[in-house]
């Protein structure tokens, strides 16, 4: 990763233009060309160090539910509870955490109500109680994964 | 904004990425049947909307170098809330701030912040002078600290 593809990065978490040729605008003000552009990001994407490029939704507008969960799974028990958990589609991400509440992954669903049962599946799955801790307000923070 | 089973259609066409190539939009109306202004069109009014919260790089921290993935969990009075989360926000390394439910009696945090960085002690450090500068050392707070990643993919929309 070098200066350029630095500053791609910097620079593109956000606003996006929405146009012809978005790429040729971004590279412009980049001060590199729209191919050089194309070719960083479709490296950057072989390495994953960017999981994806474009939208970011907001699931709750699209009709959706979100939530983080949190379990308190015991280490001997952990990897059998991970597996069962990761089986559901609608788990979206899923991080071991060193916490007593040691499982902590979020719940992207169809729709809001379908969150409280998925909850309720996975407790029937697994034998383990979960803690839905939906959010209530987000601060804004802006843009600033520096790299 | 009220969407249409076409709308979806274009949702479910980017989201696991827009096409790396110089007329990206004309490529998504050719496999939903729009032309590229509609799509230009379309995807702007979702922006402006709200239904698109960003667009553009969506980075993997882990592979940049960002290995410490802390959760800060904050157990905030009430009425210090507001004030406590837009302070936290401002933070320069604080990449997300939410309020969440309690879960009482186990779970008494109602405020959650992400530091990603490059070492845990680093973090932790980060997190000590914060508590300091903001004068929060009388709320109760935890660093959770991640350890394997289990699964990490976008949520996925129909």
């Amino acid at each position: 990763m070098d200066d350029i593809d630095r500053s791609i990065i910097n620079n593109l978490q956000g606003g996006f233009p929405i146009c012809e040729h978005p790429y040729a605008v971004v590279a412009e003000q980049l001060g590199i060309n729209e191919s050089d552009l194309l070719q960083r990001l479709q490296q950057m994407l072989e390495k994953k160090q960017l999981s994806r490029f474009g939208p970011m939704y907001h699931a709750e507008r699209l009709g959706g539910g979100l939530s983080l969960c949190a379990m308190r799974i015991p280490e001997a028990d952990f990897e059998r509870v991970a597996e069962q958990v990761n089986a559901f589609s609608e788990v979206a991400h899923n991080y071991a955490r060193d916490h007593e509440f040691s499982m902590w992954f979020v719940l992207g669903t169809e729709t809001p109500e379908r969150v409280e049962a998925a909850c309720r599946e996975i407790e029937a799955v697994t034998g383990y109680p979960v803690y839905n801790m939906p959010k209530k307000q987000e601060f804004f923070v802006g843009l600033k994964f520096e790299v | 904004m009220v969407l249409s089973e076409q709308d979806y259609q274009l949702i479910a066409a980017i989201q696991s990425g827009l096409p790396l190539v110089s007329h990206p939009y004309a490529e998504v109306g050719e496999r939903i049947g729009w032309s590229e202004a509609q799509v230009v069109a379309r995807i702007g009014e979702m922006q402006q909307s709200g239904i698109i919260k960003r667009f553009g790089v969506i980075v993997r921290h882990h592979e940049l170098g960002y290995t410490a993935n802390a959760m800060v969990v904050w157990d905030v009075p009430d009425p210090r809330l507001d004030e406590v989360g837009e302070a936290l926000a401002e933070q320069a390394c604080v990449t997300l701030c939410y309020q969440r439910a309690r879960r009482l009696p186990e779970w008494p945090y109602n405020l959650f912040s992400m530091i990603h960085g490059r070492s845990q002690a680093r973090v932790t450090a980060q997190v000590e002078q914060m508590v300091e500068r903001l004068g929060l050392s009388k709320i109760p707070h935890e660093i959770l600290f991640s350890g394997q990643r289990f699964k990490q993919r976008g949520a996925r929309y129909q």
